[in-house]
């Protein structure tokens, strides 16, 4: 039973591990850049639900926090990305890495590292024995949900059938008439807004400073490796998986085997799957 | 004796009444310089100019421990100014000597600590040193204090393992790691007779695993028993799976390590429903940010090196000579300089000031030997609680006289939470409350 109880713990904070790593893949798998201000995109969409949670009912600052990821993804996009998107890997990793930097200096300047507590709870569901936190379950739910929207609008819009267009053949798509650079932007946007978003999820279940989006930035890497570059779907495996791996290990083995088992698994996939999972072979 | 000298000569040379009156002349024009001299030499000896001793320290301005360090820079700075308005320290020759605190960011990063007190000693002509806050910087600028000859007033540096390195000139202001949360378990048996079990779930850094590993030797010498004894690292954010294994009839789970990762835990706590009836945790509860976890930190439990409700003063010192400002005059003189109530991180910054200024006052000198000594004999009252250190070489320098406060998190009649001082009896501002049901 505890193992259990350990395990639904683990996946449903999977779902926001999905989540965030989503939006780094739908940027790689999109324009090919790295995206190294994905951590500090998430801590800044820890705090904007840390003002907005105490002011509105999540249901309203939760989006509004994803609008403003998605407003500050296509600021970074213009400042920082659309001038090196042709140039080689290096240089749209460093200009997002000094993105990062900005945003990571600006905070701590502005909001210190002082540990904040986002003052919500939703309540606990009792199933017998199971208890689940309620925020846990809110976050899965919002993250099962995000999802559906995100392919729903890749597959069945013409902005997200656009964007896949770009993503398949920049070129081409240009030649029949779709705006690459529109494309790039929004595709950009979406994935900061997922990256806000899943840190406000965060936020409301841990405290969290302007320093911890690094430690889920690096989860992303690896549950995008995992679940395969570029599939949203596969992030979001990639994320049960770690957050399974999370929860239930702790329970018969000493919590430092977690990060050992998580990267042996990732050396595993990169062996003999380097697509990922859900990647091509 | 120069002059005694050449007058001498003069004296000694014969020749006409023309050359004697010249050297006559010359003779008193000597002797007037001389006395010049000798008066302005006086006057300098009479203290008109004190002088200043330089108080060297690295400070954590940057970097994930900066909230803690800055508080603490804070209270060193407004030690610095009250020494310096009161004149400065008066000495044995009747000369006075001011402060002047020199200091540098370390980022909170070890490896940046070391060259920063070698800095501070060589190039700043530092006096004294006080300490980085945290264990593990205070671990690393030691080692420099002691091999350069300085002595240095610890201040947020509460594990035991820094003192028992053998180190002569290291003096502690807060309580050891190892006496954290011992007081919790008196607090237990006392609002709680029947209790016997208790977890303990703590962080796997060098000041969490001092906490428990003396916790666990002292509730178990009173009779507990321990049901888990379980580690986690540092920047854990989920406790969902230690949580899972804590048995359902714990009476008390005590750890924790630093603010964020206890505040998780206090917060998982509740909402996983634990029924244990006391949570006693490390660092994070009496911090005024505790309360943004709302319910789930009703009823928990924290040890504080300091509290502003703390009733320290002359009249109930017990015997022991009080020395420095009361805990209203600190707590207003720090308000009034940087609008924020002190946090026990200030106090502890004040109170290492502090130490040093009395330790030169009694000893009437700045010179190491001399100051170390004082330190050695000094038992004082403040308004941070009692001062004294251990002096026996195996531990030298672990403080000895204070005591942690133990504060809970309760509910006041209007509903707000408020932070209560719970335990020893005699400080204490209200009844410890068992934890609320969940």
């Amino acid at each position: 039973m505890r193992i259990l109880i350990s395990l639904l713990d683990g996946l449903l904070i999977g779902f926001v591990y999905g989540l965030s790593a989503m939006g780094l893949s739908l940027i790689w798998g999109v324009m090919k850049v790295i995206n190294l201000s994905h951590g500090a995109v998430m801590a800044l969409g820890m705090f904007f639900s840390y003002a907005a949670i105490s002011r509105f009912h999540p249901g309203l600052a939760l989006p509004a926090v994803a609008v403003f990821g998605m407003l500050l993804g296509l600021l970074i996009y213009g400042v920082a990305v659309h001038r090196v998107i042709s140039a080689p890997h290096l240089s749209s990793l460093l200009a997002t890495f000094a993105v990062n930097m900005i945003i990571i200096g600006v905070g701590t300047a502005v909001f210190s590292t002082s540990p904040r507590n986002i003052d919500y709870s939703a309540g606990t569901m009792v199933l017998g024995d199971i208890r689940l936190p309620g925020t846990r379950l809110l976050a899965a739910g919002a993250s099962i949900l995000v999802t559906a929207v995100l392919y729903y609008f890749l597959y069945r819009t013409r902005s997200g059938k656009a964007i896949r267009a770009v993503a398949n053949n920049r070129m081409a798509a240009g030649l029949m008439g779709i705006s690459p650079t529109r494309s790039l932007a929004l595709s950009f946007s979406i994935g900061t807004g997922l990256a806000a978003l899943a840190g406000g999820l965060v936020a409301t279940m841990f405290p969290f400073t302007i320093l911890s989006g690094s430690t889920y930035e690096v989860k992303s890497f690896v549950i995008c490796v995992l679940g395969g570059l570029g599939n949203p779907l596969g992030a979001l495996l990639g994320g049960l998986i770690l957050g399974g791996i999370e929860g239930v290990v702790p329970t018969f083995m000493p919590v430092s085997w977690v990060p050992v088992l998580e990267f042996g698994l990732f050396i595993l996939v990169l062996v003999l799957r380097p697509g990922g999972l859900l990647g091509e072979k | 004796m120069n002059v005694i000298a050449r007058s001498r000569v003069h004296l000694g040379v014969k020749g006409d009444a023309a050359s004697n009156r010249h050297a006559g002349r010359e003779f008193f024009s000597e002797i007037f310089l001389a006395m010049a001299a000798m008066s302005m030499w006086a006057g300098a000896a009479s203290g008109a100019e004190p002088r200043t001793v330089v108080i060297g320290f690295s400070a954590s301005q940057t970097g994930n421990l900066n909230v803690e360090g800055i508080r603490q820079i804070n209270g060193v700075s407004l030690w610095v100014d009250d020494v310096n308005a009161a004149g400065g320290i008066p000495l044995a020759d009747g000369t006075k000597v001011k402060v002047a605190a020199k200091f540098y960011d370390d980022e909170s990063n070890k490896s940046r600590v070391q060259e920063l007190y070698t800095r501070l000693i060589s190039g700043d002509k530092a006096d004294f040193l006080i300490s980085p806050y945290s264990s593990g910087l205070t671990d690393a600028a030691a080692v420099i204090a002691e091999q350069k000859n300085k002595i240095m007033i610890t201040a947020g540096a509460a594990s035991d393992s820094t003192y028992k390195k053998g180190f002569t000139l290291v003096y502690q202001t807060y309580t050891p790691a190892s006496r954290y949360l011992t007081g919790a378990v008196d607090l237990l048996m006392k609002s709680d007779p029947g209790a016997r079990k208790l977890a303990i779930v703590n962080e796997k850094d060098k000041f969490s695993a001092d906490v428990v590993a003396e916790l666990k030797k002292y509730a178990e010498a009173k009779g507990f028993q321990i049901v888990m004894f379980e580690g986690y690292d540092t920047g854990t954010a989920d406790f969902a799976p230690f949580i899972n294994k804590i048995p359902a009839d714990t009476d008390a789970i005590m750890g924790g390590g630093h603010f964020s990762d206890t505040s998780t835990f206090a917060r998982q706590l509740y909402e996983k429903g634990s029924r244990a009836k006391m949570v006693a945790l490390l660092v994070a509860p009496p911090e005024p940010r505790f309360a943004e976890l709302g319910e789930a930190a009703t009823g928990v439990v924290g040890s504080s090196q300091w509290e502003p409700a703390a009733r320290y003063s002359k009249e109930n010192a017990k015997g022991v000579e009080w020395y420095g400002p009361g805990v209203a005059d600190f707590e207003a003189g720090y308000q009034a300089k940087f609008h924020e109530e002190p946090s026990y991180h200030s106090a502890g910054g004040y109170a290492a000031g502090l130490l040093l200024e009395k330790a030169i006052r009694n000893c009437g000198s700045t010179d190491t030997e001399k100051v170390k000594a004082a330190l050695d004999a000094i038992d004082i009252m403040t308004f941070y609680g009692r001062l004294s250190f251990v002096v026996a070489p195996a531990s030298h320098g672990l403080q000895k006289g204070h005591e942690m406060i133990y504060i809970q998190w309760q509910r006041d009649a209007g509903g707000s939470l408020v932070k209560q001082l719970v335990w020893p009896e005699d400080t204490a501002t209200a009844g410890v409350i068992p934890m609320p049901k969940r």
